[in-house]
């Protein structure tokens, strides 16, 4: 029987390009579906009525959602390639730091940029602590887990790239090669992959687009 | 070599309970701390540098922290025996589906039926009310989240339930009349003797949030 795979997301949500990126680093065919999430399709409705969110991957008509267990379920469906380390204790690790990213750092982030007076004060010193931390478990590889890309590289993609696209919008520089030199070289090595390239929105799209939500938020009713 | 295994927690900790129920299902042996959360140990600071919380699991000197993914490692070491999570890879991505449903919404919501009051109060038990009927929606008529076996997303839920008793006297209202069915899950889990002997009595655990709200200045 042939597999059918549809990923529905949205060209812009780092959630759903990750997912993007392990169909293709498995080299597993897959038709994208995008989203329009302020008029979200019955598909979309049906397969995730507890989020309502996008990525959602369809696998020969089942879905699963959350990003993090779309990755895992890839990973052990589609077995070339592996993307989570083989040792328990590793992937403890990986599953600890991929956890720490979409939770804590990005919320962290998200206070360091938007919120005001104190709360944004902590938040900045909260995300220069958080994101050394991340830097750490770097050690001196060429990405998280060794000498390939794998899951971690795949959940810190947003870092490399979203990160920098919204300090650029806002004309903020908490994350800068200087405070990070070990994380500016890791975005470096993934950059030179090309399937991680076709992942990601196009820099000056990417840019206006998150410009423009930024105007729509300062000027939304407070 | 013999496996040294230590486990940082807290008694009344509804994720060091998680923990303690999967190593119990494993039959490891297991040298258990009780941390004080009020004046954090310099083990579990050492342990645990980055969210300083319990619980942490100690094996063979190398640390695993978060409880989901603890439980997760205890799994995937002790193999052997009583599997918790399934062997179907889209099994295994519905439950872990439902335990990160789990962990972002329950802790939150349930914390608000005893910590607040008035309208936020309000709110907080109509939204826990809520996801329990989801969790409900999702049990349907199966005996266990797991199917006819008890598993890793009952072994994530039912720790909560020594807490219901502090939620229902603080917030007012009773999970059995507002969910039936979620009680007779409950009553199945704690016929097993890992899960009736890790949940401490809820009695406790009231006296114990009654001293956290006055630290917390509720009323």
């Amino acid at each position: 029987m042939a597999e059918e795979v549809k990923l529905y997301g949205t060209w812009v949500s780092p959630f759903s390009r990750r997912i993007e990126l392990a169909l293709k680093l498995k080299g597993v065919p897959f038709e994208y579906m995008e989203e329009d999430l302020s008029n979200k399709s019955p598909e979309l409705l049906k397969y995730n009525p507890v989020h309502k969110k996008i990525p959602v991957l369809v696998h020969n008509g089942k879905p699963i959602a959350e990003s993090l267990v779309i990755l895992e379920y890839i990973d052990e469906t589609w077995k070339n390639n592996p993307i989570l380390p083989q040792d328990p204790y590793q992937r403890a690790m990986v599953r600890f730091w991929a956890k720490f990213i979409d939770e804590k750092i990005l919320a962290t982030g998200w206070k360091a940029n938007f919120g005001e007076g104190k709360e944004r004060e902590v938040a900045i010193e909260e995300f220069a602590e958080q994101m050394k931390f991340l830097e750490n478990e770097l050690n001196g590889k060429d990405f998280f887990e060794g000498e390939t890309i794998g899951f971690l590289d795949i959940v810190a993609n947003l870092i490399a790239f979203w990160f920098p696209v919204r300090q650029d919008a806002l004309g903020i520089e908490a994350f800068t090669q200087e405070k990070f030199p070990v994380l500016f070289k890791w975005i470096a090595n993934i950059t030179k992959i090309d399937l991680v390239n076709e992942c990601r929105p196009p820099r000056e799209k990417h840019l206006a687009f998150v410009k423009a939500r930024i105007e729509g938020l300062q000027s939304a009713p407070k | 070599m013999a496996d040294e295994v230590i486990l940082l927690d807290f008694w009344a900790s509804m994720f060091g309970i998680r923990v303690r129920i999967a190593l119990a299902e494993k039959g490891v042996k297991y040298e258990y701390k009780e941390q004080d959360l009020f004046n954090k140990s310099p083990l579990l600071l050492r342990m645990n540098p980055v969210h300083k919380k319990i619980p942490v699991l100690i094996h063979n000197g190398k640390s695993v922290c978060e409880s989901s993914i603890i439980v997760q490692y205890i799994d995937e070491v002790w193999k052997d025996k009583a599997p918790l999570l399934p062997y179907d890879p889209y099994q295994r991505a519905q439950a872990r589906f439902w335990v990160d449903f789990i962990d972002k919404k329950m802790y939150d919501t349930s914390r608000k039926t005893w910590a607040t009051k008035g309208e936020e109060q309000e709110a907080a038990k109509k939204e826990f009310i809520e996801v329990l009927k989801t969790l409900g929606g999702e049990l349907g008529d199966k005996p266990f989240f797991g199917g006819d076996n008890f598993g890793y997303v009952d072994l994530c839920l039912i720790p909560y339930y020594c807490w219901f008793y502090s939620y229902e006297t603080f917030g007012k209202f009773s999970v059995e009349a507002e969910c039936p069915k979620f009680i007779a899950w409950v009553t199945r889990c704690l016929q097993r003797e890992t899960v009736a002997k890790a949940l401490p009595d809820e009695k406790k655990v009231f006296e114990f949030v009654s001293v956290l709200r006055e630290k917390i200045r509720v009323e």
